[in-house]
């Protein structure tokens, strides 16, 4: 399947400042890939990048086959893009908003009316249509961007800190509207944020990022495997087994350490394909296991681990 | 080029304007001023006041009239002393005023637009949409340039009227608008609406709020200052010829400006900004 973003050795310098440091990503048709960060990492830049708002200072990108510093406005014709702040004209009415977007991406006028009530209905604001956008809230201003960056049907949308500034709430209405389109309706996304639960939730693959490089990238498994090869099983028995399981367990291939006692231990494995093994050799010995847990990495713990690396 | 696009983000921009009463409030009230009050104060005084006074106020009006070149001194010939007052001032020095108005309006329009909608955080959607770098300055100067000049001819219209009207009783004919005045709508005006959008260009680039960029480029008022000072000093006269001349180095400043405005309007200039 042909990558519909590929970026080779990007960098984008601002002086003595280099925002964006040699990355190299590629996004697949379909996929929801995350660019992971704290702020200053250089994610908005790249979104600025790959639309051709900015020229690279060196490396390729390219957006649906096309280089965006030449080719910007066909770029743009196929994104959409949500950005930090919602920055819509306040003065008009969100009919009005999503009208003149709707112009400027050349939707024709026969539909433009018919289009803007669509995604102004699916994001639930249809009753506020023709208020002014000074007397929405939060939340509401973030869906009507988010209307606004879909109301070309792109099928490349940049999601750049989508719930920023939203109390719970609101964001988990965004974060649901943006899982819909991922999952759903099958929309390629570029997830630019520092919310690791949000990219945990939406992300198919991440980018760890931080003064412009990339730390890492893959999809959570991947990454915690990268980080911890080997694996740790907490195993609850209903009743403490023989003394001579543990030593027997140890001895098992794949096994690297056995802890704890009496009915709760803890197994160090070398990979997660070793645990049904592990189970069928204490069922052997007569243990009865109550509950097996395989320990797993949260992104904040991979987030964590990198970025302390870096440091 | 999308015409259509164009268009919209012109008609977008007024819109937007519309809405901001610190950029039209001046916009309306100095035109009323100059349009309606100025001319009535102007034609209807020496109609109500005793004629010695006229004549002891206008005691230096032979010798403003030696000054005059040959072919705007034959405007008033036998003319009465009254009538010779309302041709000079509203004919003459209350011209360069209305000068004032297709750069105020091109000035307002260019700083809410071009600095405005950084100033209020719009500016990077804007950015991103798929347009061209050309196909948004166009867009944002249209908007400015189109209203500047229409309203321009808008207040030369009232203005028009009022004054035939206003000094009717006096003349008995319609006398207005002398020749001077058809260059001055249809060569200066435009001529100024388009210099005073290029400079807000230029300025915008500079400056971060919207009231910065109103002001600096309003400065340009000083240019049409200069044409008052010369009229009532008797150095200049705006004569049909005098207006021409002054209309060709406009436009000349206009070019270059507008190649530097071209030049400096992109987007990563523009992002850098935000």
């Amino acid at each position: 399947m042909t990558a519909i973003v590929e970026v080779n050795e990007l960098e984008r310098v601002f002086g003595a400042n280099r925002a964006v440091d040699g990355m190299t990503f590629h996004v697949e048709p379909g996929e929801v890939f995350g660019l992971l960060g704290p702020n200053g990492a250089g994610k908005t830049t790249t979104v600025r990048l790959l639309n051709g708002i900015l020229p690279p200072s060196s490396g390729s990108v390219r957006v649906f086959g096309l280089d965006p510093a030449s080719e910007g406005q066909r770029v743009r014709q196929q994104t959409g893009v949500l950005t930090e702040t919602p920055a819509l004209y306040e003065r008009l009415s969100a009919y009005e908003n999503l009208a003149f977007f709707a112009t400027l991406a050349g939707i024709p006028e026969s539909a433009l009316k018919s289009r803007a009530l669509e995604m102004l209905a699916f994001f639930g604001l249809q009753d506020r249509a023709q208020d002014k956008v000074e007397t929405y809230s939060k939340g509401m201003k973030q869906r009507l961007a988010l209307a606004r960056a879909l109301i070309h049907k792109p099928p490349l949308l940049f999601l750049d800190e989508p719930t920023s500034g939203l109390d719970p709430e609101a964001a988990q209405h965004v974060n649901g509207l943006i899982a819909d389109l991922g999952r759903q309706n099958g929309q390629t996304i570029l997830l630019a944020t520092h919310n690791l639960l949000e990219a945990q939730r939406l992300c198919d693959r991440v980018a760890v990022m931080n003064k412009g490089r990339i730390l890492a990238m893959g999809s959570l498994k991947e990454l915690a495997r990268k980080l911890w090869p080997v694996t740790w099983v907490d195993i609850t028995f209903w009743q403490a087994p023989a003394e001579n399981v543990t030593g027997s367990l140890k001895t098992h291939r794949g096994v690297k350490a056995v802890t704890g006692q009496g009915e709760a231990w803890q197994v160090q494995v070398e990979g997660e394909d070793v645990i049904p093994q592990v189970v069928q050799h204490l069922a052997a010995q007569g243990a009865s296991i109550l509950k097996v847990n395989p320990r797993d990495y949260t992104l904040e713990d991979i987030y964590f681990a990198l970025q302390a690396g870096e440091k | 080029m999308n015409w259509r696009s164009i268009w919209a983000i012109a008609q977008k921009d007024l819109k937007e304007v519309r809405q901001n009463k610190i950029a039209w409030g001046p916009a309306v009230v100095v035109p009323l001023i100059f349009a309606i009050v100025m001319p009535i104060l102007i034609t209807v005084l020496p109609q109500v006041i005793p004629v010695e006074d006229v004549e002891r106020e206008l005691g230096d009006m032979d010798m403003l009239l030696r000054n005059l070149p040959p072919s705007l001194a034959a405007i008033f010939d036998g003319k009465s002393l009254e009538q010779m007052f309302v041709i000079y001032m509203t004919g003459f020095m209350l011209a360069p005023m209305f000068l004032i108005m297709p750069l105020m309006f091109s000035t307002v329009v260019g700083s809410d637009s071009f600095v405005g909608e950084r100033e209020r955080k719009t500016m990077e959607a804007l950015l991103y949409a798929p347009t061209s770098d050309m196909e948004l300055f166009l867009g944002k100067t249209l908007a400015a340039v189109i209203p500047a000049i229409l309203l321009s001819w808008l207040s030369y219209l009232v203005y028009i009227i009022v004054v035939n009207i206003a000094s009717y009783p006096l003349f008995g004919n319609i006398w207005f608008p002398l020749a001077t005045w058809w260059p001055l709508m249809f060569w200066l005006t435009p001529a100024l609406a388009v210099l005073g959008i290029s400079a807000t260009v230029l300025i915008s680039s500079r400056v971060k709020t919207f009231m910065e960029a109103y002001q600096l480029s309003a400065s340009l008022v000083v240019l049409v200052l200069g044409l008052v000072v010369g009229q009532a000093t008797g150095v200049l006269f705006l004569g049909v010829g005098t207006v021409m001349v002054i209309g060709v180095l406009v436009w000349i400043l206009d070019v270059a400006l507008i190649y530097l405005s071209v030049n400096r309007f992109n987007r990563s200039a523009l992002i850098a900004k935000l």
